[in-house]
């Protein structure tokens, strides 16, 4: 382990925010935050001294950790299984979403769909209309990628006059990030042969409310992909099993599970989640359609709401950061409500369109402080502070919140969700 | 992307997946990218050619599952239904969640708010906010009524639809609806969407 030069602990910014060189130089920061207990070796717990468990066909997480449960949201009277659930950023780190916590949103429950009966047909303004199953996409060249997928409405409750309380992932957990592979759908609309007048492809689902969206051919042919399996395995059913897709950086609605048809059209269909919903209102009475991108946006998931501070000393702020345009370019964190920020170390890899996981080192004074991130992205999109966000869009916008989220620490070592 | 670089990459794909399609490692040493060098590259490549698996579709098996209507009417199919009809159809369906007359129900609101889309609670119903009637049709037949969707018949639709649209104001209460009429009708809102997002290609 390396030793602490006595300027190392010199502030990077306001409040007690340390230089992010604490993460990048071996071992210093966690030697920092870790307390070894005296004499541990001289104790040998009830664990040592016999066999532990059998092995296991499908494993499982610790029981000690039963307690990380995606927060179940209420669904309205008579559609139970739709509605959403969301991932608890708080109790995760890294970038990627373990599958069992992956966040749900359903528009008419998670279907039971047996693969040997499901196909997906494409077909509309094309040259051949052509059906495909699992078995026969499954021998298509593979491409595997790391993405984000946020619900457009995720965060809407920060539209609120007053700050909602809740945790990180409650407040923003409609978002997860996956490896996905599957077919790229430009090697399938190859197949099938688009004619020039083809713009839009209409991609419908196989549940119950055959949920249905346009999008804009460009993207189709660009990164979309029908997506087989996430993190390794098939998709779990309330992601799509038996196939899904993957559209980066666009909003969640737009990645069509349970994928049963795509429809080659001339102008998109105007379905109900394209007009009457996933549509954005502005002050003077019309509304925006087809906002597909996500917008550049980061949280701090640790500290956050829920999460106890253990008095003044040093921690570790950790959070997540991502754009819908492309890689995160730079994350900056203040720890006096806006006043000063510093650069926080972001942890490789750094990938378009995927969650990027931040961290900076503070020593907490103990005393009340204000905790924010900004990030920014490749494109030079900076995340917008709240205000200017809610002065471009009006009361009645619902959709695409991505303002700066700020944490107030209290003395006693509590958060919550203050507007600043 | 210019046409040249596409071309170009597509090439690279091409043989990668005729590598990948007879199991072979060989050309992946010269005009192929390096193994993982494909993954999150800073522009996609371009799609791999694929087996040519896809099984050819009738139009028959497509008008089966093809339950899309556009704007346009394309898609509607025959049948027809009148507000009549269909506040029987809604009294004994839809009236348990979606309130009397399109209002005070337990989910969403259908009809009224015309007029508040300006104000500080913008009420978001077929009649203030829908910008196509064929929306209405398609949205019924398609996952409604909730607990039982694909249950009406194409007349209970276009009757159903028919009604919702005349307790909005927007048709009259003999208006008949159906694969002509219904892409006629003129939604008060039709003109406030503006599109973020258009084709480039």
């Amino acid at each position: 382990m390396s030793k602490l030069k006595p300027n190392e602990l010199e502030p990077a910014g306001g409040n007690g925010l340390l230089p992010r060189r604490l993460f990048l130089t071996s071992g210093i920061a966690l030697s920092l935050l870790r307390a070894v207990p005296a004499s541990a070796q001289q104790n040998v717990p009830a664990w040592m001294k016999a066999p532990g468990g059998p092995l296991r066909p499908y494993g499982d997480r610790s029981p000690h950790e039963s307690s990380v449960q995606r927060i179940v949201g209420p669904a309205m009277p008579g559609t139970d299984g739709s509605g959403s659930s969301r991932t608890p950023l708080e109790r995760l780190e890294g970038m990627i979403t373990p599958n069992s916590l992956h966040f749900e949103r359903n528009h008419s429950g998670v279907p039971d769909i047996p693969p040997a009966q499901h196909r997906l047909v494409i077909h509309g303004l094309v040259r051949r209309s052509l059906a495909f199953d699992l078995e026969k996409l499954s021998r298509y060249p593979l491409i595997s990628r790391i993405h984000f997928v946020e619900c457009s409405g995720n965060s809407t409750a920060l539209y609120a006059a007053k700050p909602a309380q809740g945790g990180a992932g409650a407040l923003h957990g409609l978002l997860s990030c996956a490896e996905w592979t599957g077919v790229p759908l430009g090697t399938l609309l190859d197949e099938v042969g688009v004619l020039p007048t083809g713009k839009w492809v209409l991609a419908e689902g196989a549940d119950a409310a055959a949920m249905s969206r346009s999008i804009p051919i460009d993207k189709a042919l660009d990164d979309v992909m029908v997506a087989l399996y996430q993190n390794g395995e098939r998709l779990r059913p309330e992601n799509g099993y038996p196939m899904r897709l993957l559209v980066p950086g666009w909003e969640g609605n737009t990645n069509v599970k349970w994928l049963r048809r795509l429809k080659v059209t001339a102008e998109p269909l105007m379905t109900k989640d394209e007009t009457s919903k996933y549509t954005d209102l502005l002050p003077d009475g019309k509304a925006m359609q087809f906002t597909f991108p996500m917008g550049v946006k980061s949280v701090i998931t640790s500290p956050s709401a829920g999460l106890q501070m253990q008095g003044a000393g040093l921690y570790q702020i950790s959070g997540l950061a991502w754009s819908g345009a492309g890689r995160i370019r730079r994350v900056d964190v203040s720890a006096d409500g806006g006043k000063t920020w510093a650069p926080a170390a972001l942890s490789a890899p750094v990938l378009p369109k995927a969650l990027t996981r931040f961290r900076m080192a503070w020593r907490w004074n103990g005393e009340p402080a204000v905790l924010m991130s900004r990030a920014v992205d490749d494109s030079g999109t900076v995340q917008p502070a709240r205000d200017a966000l809610l002065g471009r869009r009006g009361a009645a916008y619902r959709y695409h919140y991505h303002a700066v989220q700020s944490w107030a620490v209290s003395a006693t070592g509590e958060v919550r969700n203050v507007y600043i | 992307m210019s046409t040249s670089s596409r071309h170009a990459r597509r090439l690279c794909a091409v043989i990668a997946a005729v590598v990948t399609v007879l199991g072979v490692n060989v050309a992946a040493q010269k005009a192929a990218p390096q193994p993982g060098s494909e993954r999150q590259t800073t522009t996609p490549p371009a799609a791999p050619k694929g087996p040519a698996l896809g099984v050819p579709v009738s139009a028959e098996e497509i008008a089966a599952m093809d339950i899309s209507i556009g704007p346009d009417g394309a898609g509607l199919p025959t049948g027809s239904g009148t507000p009549k009809q269909g506040a029987e159809v809604y009294a004994a369906k839809c009236i348990v969640c979606h309130g009397p007359e399109g209002a005070n129900g337990v989910n969403d609101r259908l009809a009224g708010g015309q007029g508040t889309l300006t104000s500080a609670t913008p009420v978001k119903t077929i009649g203030s906010y829908w910008p196509y009637a064929t929306t209405v049709f398609d949205y019924v037949r398609r996952a409604m009524p909730y607990p039982t969707p694909h249950s009406l018949s194409d007349g209970e639709a276009y009757a159903v639809t028919a009604y919702l649209l005349h307790l909005n104001g927007i048709i009259g209460a003999d208006d008949v609806m159906d694969a002509r009429s219904l892409p006629k009708v003129k939604m008060p809102n039709q003109a406030g969407f503006i599109p973020a997002t258009k084709p480039r290609r």
